[in-house]
């Protein structure tokens, strides 16, 4: 019964001298800190130690007088991360931990495709962005990101989005006008811009007539378009064909001024037909009916 | 009899010892990507060359030499890694990162298929080295969250951070 209540007495006495030597070992350190803030480092004891700030975005080493707090300056500690505390005295080392958070939204990297689309193309445009603070740290916490896309001639199309990990990103239709479009992106102060082009998409307009040019057939298209009523652009090839007892006539002309124009062999009950891209035109017959 | 014996042992040894040496790693199934699919073959692409990173990162900063990061790292990521490394030559540190561990999650593909976003739970002994002594040995468990972009053959690092857990 008596050793028992000795050992009893040993382990308290062991157990308390373990907190006392933890305590006056205490490290203390924050659990997290903005990206530049100024940090401080508190220790315990007496005597001359070196303290290590270790992580893979940064590292530091001061010497140090156990007993007082370490002051890192603001800016010093910038790299957002994981960092471990490292206390290495005379007969004891020491350590924590703590993460540096990334700061306040100031930059964002803005990435917009394609940089040239067709007119009318739903979801056919998008924007992913990744938002950084002032020290190129990616910012983790939830920002919103407010999507612009706006054309010379139509309606502005807005988006938000929240990031989620530091990320981004929303898809906007292209307008039915062609034209370029500015594409904005914008988080708090800081905004980026983006010039989409939009073209003409397919052709879905195309009717071509016919009139005798002395010996021969001018034919011409009305001007070219696409569903949306913009004209093709100049030099899309457009062919014409014309078929006659069992012979063949092709020609491809470019577009000028939204028109194609050629002459072609006048036989009588010829077929004529247009196409251009896989899109394919009317169809006349030259000298029966017209 | 004996001497192959005790070769084909050695043998196995060697094999446990290098293939205690290589981090367990579990890929996460991804839950929403966002606009893009992944295919498999770009998940195991991606996951092999930032395993691999790890492992440029663990050489670069062991010896100082910020130029082993090029195979795997760009951009921000390669000049903040760089930094430190030069910052720890400067001050005679080393340091050893061994990572044992990855709980791999791919979380974002944008849709022009240009980054690819995953996030990490790693864990890690760091061996903090003052000269050649040994200061200390510490394991970490941490989150990574790591952002990837293609280059003409692999996937590099671009963007690289612990996030708080």
């Amino acid at each position: 019964m008596k050793s028992r209540l000795t050992f009893l007495l040993g382990c308290l006495v062991l157990a308390s001298m373990q907190l006392a030597l933890a305590q006056a070992g205490a490290l203390r350190v924050p659990k997290t800190v903005e990206a530049g803030d100024a940090l401080s480092i508190q220790s315990a004891g007496s005597g001359k130690a070196v303290l290590y700030v270790v992580g893979p975005g940064q590292v530091l080493r001061r010497n140090v007088q156990l007993g007082e707090t370490t002051f890192f300056a603001p800016g010093v500690l910038h790299n957002a991360g994981h960092y471990l505390v490292v206390l290495v005295g005379a007969s004891s080392t020491e350590d924590g931990a703590f993460d540096v958070t990334a700061a306040r939204p100031a930059a964002l990297s803005f990435l917009a495709k394609p940089s040239r689309l067709p007119v009318d193309l739903h979801d056919g445009i998008s924007g992913v962005v990744y938002v950084f603070d002032a020290f190129q740290n990616l910012v983790l916490a939830p920002s919103e990101v407010s999507f612009q896309l706006s054309a010379i001639a139509g309606a502005v199309q807005t988006r938000t989005a929240l990031t989620h990990n530091g990320v981004a990103w929303t898809k906007m239709n292209s307008a039915a006008k062609e034209g370029a479009a500015q594409f904005v992106a914008r988080v708090g102060d800081a905004a980026g811009t983006r010039v989409i082009q939009q073209v003409p998409g397919n052709p879905c307009h195309l009717k071509m007539s016919a009139r005798p040019s002395g010996q021969r057939l001018a034919v011409e298209t009305e001007p070219v378009r696409d569903c949306s009523g913009n004209a093709l652009p100049d030099g899309t090839i457009v062919t014409f064909r014309e078929t006659y007892d069992g012979g063949e006539s092709t020609v491809d002309v470019p577009l000028k001024r939204g028109i194609a124009r050629t002459d072609m062999p006048a036989y009588g009950g010829a077929r004529i037909s247009v196409a251009t891209g896989v899109f394919i035109g009317n169809e006349i017959r030259w000298g029966k009916e017209r | 009899m004996k001497r192959s014996l005790l070769i084909g042992c050695s043998l196995f040894a060697a094999i446990l010892a290098l293939g205690s040496d290589q981090p367990a790693v579990r890929v996460a199934p991804t839950d929403s990507l966002g606009p893009r699919p992944l295919e498999k073959q770009t998940e195991t692409a991606v996951i092999r060359d930032y395993l691999q990173a790890w492992r440029s990162l663990s050489g670069a900063f062991e010896q100082n030499r910020a130029d082993l990061l090029d195979p795997d790292f760009i951009g921000t990521a390669k000049e903040k890694l760089a930094d430190t490394i030069r910052e720890q030559a400067k001050l005679g540190i080393h340091t050893r990162y061994r990572d044992s561990a990855h709980n791999i999650q791919v979380v974002f593909y944008s849709p022009e298929g240009l980054s690819i976003q995953l996030v990490d739970t790693v864990e890690y002994d760091v061996q903090i080295l003052d000269g050649k002594t040994v200061q200390t040995t510490q394991h970490v468990r941490a989150r990574y969250v790591a952002v990837l972009t293609p280059t003409e053959v692999r996937w590099k690092v671009r963007l690289f951070q612990a996030k708080p857990e």
